[in-house]
């Protein structure tokens, strides 16, 4: 059927063209699907979608497959429907300082078509050099600069997409209010739920005049989240904040010579941007806020050449531990930021339980952990062993008042501690939510929320959040 | 507290069960907005307190009935602010009715609108449950992102119980500039300055005058002031303006029988609608009192890639702007999902919802 609606050129279904679209970013679980369909414009989006919906087939859309939890994992039973072909940015408009792209153009793309007005697309996931509009869309993907600029959902005007049924619909505007329910912000992080994108009005911002980063040593790691506390406490908003272990810094520093302290426990990078006047106050307060909270040593980026090596790190800190270990698992977790030192110090102790070990990079002024547990597949059992182990951490995230995802999204990773964090009215009420867009439940099924039956077979009446909120409440 | 709320969860389920009409209602401070206000008054200010803040944590968690001036006083205390400068609008709202009608005030196009600061959302579901979305951290996508769809839903989903939001701390230094500009002027001024890396926190042009506030770092605030020129104003009248601004209590609002908000891009040039306006949100917002018909007002909004809202005026049922036929296919079934029977706030953002 597909074949009548589509050019040949836009379909894919040997063994051969399919393997490549098995997994995403998360390799261990893949699968499948009966064919892939490139599409090239709007028009073969909403046959396709519709085709599927005609004959009741799984539809999963895909970006650039960068995605860390398995949610552009195809279905075996399945079509998928990748955007790379959609790789047009349409218009920068520099006067309403916005851009208008498809879904399939990367993340940097934007900001550098945006750089000759003085304006870029602020959210910037570390994989921005790959990862595109569609899939940030459907993540809501934040990136180092989040606190002070904000994740996606604060960046994007508005989404023009494809319903399961086949139509266009168009949520938000180009203006700053929409009549009705937010139904922007809802399919913002929906992981390919609920409609298909085809475009994105992005906001752009302009590039602040300056930037410096402050690299501070500690000796403790709790020491280090009370520094990021007194940061926040003294009424500075960095533009970036983010936190390496010492395992962490030791990994990065042979591969990318960052001119990190290889004898602090934590490092802190703290980035302000601004007029040269603004930054070179507010380093100042960081400096002396720092040096009260017991920095063991500071320093200042004194160029843009340095700057960018203080942070080379941190983005490397991925490819980093693939080279320490043949394989890596990142978790994800978000805790409020004050259960830092606990947190750190529970992970020590798993890494004896479970015989692995466990870089810790951290988007410290959003409290958004990155532990990278390092394990080799071909050893029997570790790949499992990893895998409780992260679990535990997520769980542990959920008790101390978090989330078990921050930025990467439910996927298929991570269904069982959605079942920890969420009752099951209230994943009932996320399957209403799926259904009023996607009532026969075609679009990338069976990721993102887990089903009653799942949770009921993960096992043993988990505790949510340390206790029943509404013990009069039945649960099932 | 938990008295409150048994006695609300028992409220929900008997007009759940009788298939009787609520109204949700806070302070009542906004009983005019909205389509139309229909049902039983449901009385959520007496569940109030604050239940969690911690300033180096920038969240605050509080029952939907506390005062608003009651959280601004508490932040101030810890120098830090709703950074989306909820209006109040001739009284004291509670922060359940801020989040539920989701307005936003003069800071809006520089620092986000209320749903950019929502983390969390407590809903009470139309059985009784207490549902629990988002969380108290910064990032979170775990699950849909139910606690941003309510913020603005006017209680169509049901009462929300309680409310995370992300709190910022107060610019050190704040100074605001006045300019004698026409209107056309003044939009291109706005949106050329918004292209500019300047500490701008809000905007607005009322009867031949610009206002542009500045807020931050001092050094940032100083140095945009060399480079823009203008007047400054003296700073306890610059606090009053723009608190008049965002009460709606400036002469605009005053007894002005027909008044329309139209949200539009902020790069739109001045429209070819007749009547008095007033500026605000770096040209994104335009405020018109004006008896020109709605057809026309609508048609002028639409063709600018905008949307109108009758503020004042108008009649149940056409005072928001249409919706398409395709959103309001979704609308209709996230209604019949989560509130089958129709008893929270009929007819209140959507006619027949």
């Amino acid at each position: 059927m597909l074949a009548e609606l589509l050019p040949t050129d836009c379909l894919l279904s040997r063994e051969e063209e399919l393997k490549p679209y098995e997994c995403d970013g998360l390799a261990a679980y893949r699968a499948q699907p009966l064919l892939v369909a490139l599409p090239r414009t709007e028009e073969q989006v909403c046959a396709v979608v519709r085709a599927c919906h005609a004959l009741r087939v799984p539809l999963v859309a895909r970006g650039a497959g960068t995605g860390l939890s398995g949610g552009a994992m195809p279905h075996a039973a399945g079509v998928l429907l990748s955007l790379a072909r959609f790789d047009r940015i349409l218009e920068v408009d520099p006067i309403a300082r916005t851009a208008r792209v498809q879904p399939g153009v990367r993340n940097l793309a934007v900001s550098e078509a945006a750089a000759p007005f003085g304006l870029y697309y602020a959210p910037d996931p570390s994989s921005q050099l790959a990862c595109t509009i569609g899939g940030n869309v459907a993540e809501n993907s934040g990136g180092v600069h989040c606190l002070k600029y904000g994740l996606t959902v604060h960046n994007v005007l508005k989404v023009r997409g494809c319903t399961i049924e086949g139509e266009i619909v168009e949520l938000g505007s180009a203006a700053l209010d929409s009549p009705g329910l937010d139904l922007l912000a809802i399919t913002l992080g929906s992981e390919g739920l609920l409609l298909v994108v085809t475009e994105v009005l992005l906001k752009l911002i302009p590039k602040p005049e300056c930037a410096q980063v402050v690299m501070v040593s500690f000796d403790d790691v709790g020491r280090a989240g009370d520094g990021v506390a007194a940061i926040i406490a003294a009424g500075i908003i960095p533009a970036g904040l983010e936190m390496m272990d010492r395992q962490a810094t030791a990994a990065v520093e042979p591969f990318v010579k960052a001119g990190y302290d290889l004898t602090a426990e934590a490092i802190l990078l703290a980035e302000s941007d601004g007029t040269p006047d603004e930054v070179a106050e507010e380093v100042a307060a960081l400096e002396s806020v720092l040096r009260e909270a017991g920095a063991t040593a500071i320093s200042v980026s004194r160029s843009e050449a340095e700057r960018l090596r203080f942070w080379s790190g941190r983005k490397n800190a991925f490819p980093a531990a693939g080279r320490l270990s043949p394989d890596y698992y990142c978790m994800d977790g978000t805790i409020p930021r004050k259960a830092l030192g606990a947190v750190l110090r529970a992970i020590e102790a798993m890494e004896k339980k479970y015989g692995l070990k466990c870089l810790n990079v951290f988007h410290a002024g959003d409290g958004n952990l990155h532990p990278l547990i390092l394990f080799d597949a071909n050893r029997e059992g570790e790949w499992q062993r990893a895998e409780r182990f992260g679990i535990e951490i997520l769980e542990l995230c959920v008790r101390l008042g978090g989330t078990v995802t921050g930025e990467h999204g439910v996927g298929v990773e991570k269904l069982n501690p959605m079942c920890v964090q969420f009752s099951p009215a209230e994943r009932a009420a996320f399957f209403a939510v799926k259904a009023a867009f996607d009532p026969p439940g075609l679009l990338n099924p069976g990721k993102a929320i887990p089903t009653l039956a799942r949770c009921a077979e993960y096992g043993r009446e988990h505790i949510r959040r340390g206790e029943l909120p509404h013990p009069e409440l039945p649960r099932f | 507290m938990e008295t409150v709320l048994g006695e609300l969860r028992a409220a929900v389920m008997e007009a759940h069960r009788e298939r009787k009409p609520l109204c949700l209602r806070g302070a009542g401070t906004k009983d005019f907005y909205g389509e139309s206000r229909e049902g039983a008054p449901l009385d959520l200010a007496g569940y109030r307190g604050v239940v969690e803040y911690e300033p180096s944590e920038l969240v605050l968690t509080a029952r939907c009935g506390t005062p608003l001036s009651e959280i601004e006083t508490l932040l101030a205390h810890h120098q830090q602010f709703l950074a989306f400068e909820p209006p109040s609008l001739g009284g004291d709202p509670t922060i359940g009715g801020v989040v539920a009608a989701g307005l936003s005030g003069p800071r809006r196009a520089h620092s986000g609108a209320a749903r950019d600061f929502v983390l969390g959302a407590v809903l009470l579901g139309v059985d009784g449950e207490v549902l629990h979305f988002g969380g108290k951290v910064m990032k979170n996508v775990a699950g849909f992102d139910v606690s941003r769809l309510l913020c603005g839903s006017l209680g169509i989903l049901g009462p929300i119980l309680e409310v995370s939001l992300k709190v910022m701390p107060l610019p050190r230094e704040e100074q605001t500039l006045r300019f004698e500009l026409t209107a056309a002027a003044a939009l291109d001024a706005f949106n050329r300055w918004a292209g500019q890396p300047l500490p701008i926190s809000a905007s607005a042009w009322w009867s031949g005058v610009a206002h542009l506030r500045l807020s931050g770092a001092p050094a940032a605030v100083r140095a945009a002031r060399g480079r823009l020129g203008g007047e400054t104003l003296e700073a306890a009248a610059a606090a009053e303006w723009w608190r008049e601004l965002r009460s709606q209590r400036h002469t605009l609002f005053g007894d002005t029988p027909s008044l329309w908000r139209l949200s539009v891009p902020s790069s739109t040039a001045p429209l070819a609608l007749e009547g008095t306006q007033l500026i605000e949100w770096g040209g994104a917002l335009r405020w018109y009192a004006s008896e020109r018909p709605a057809s026309e007002v609508r048609r002028i909004a639409t063709a600018a890639g905008g949307t109108a809202l009758h503020w004042r005026g108008g009649t149940a049922g056409s005072r928001f702007h249409p919706l398409a036929a395709s959103v309001l296919a979704i609308h209709r079934r996230l209604k019949e999902r989560f509130d089958p029977h129709g008893i929270f706030n009929h007819n209140r953002l959507v006619a027949g919802l």
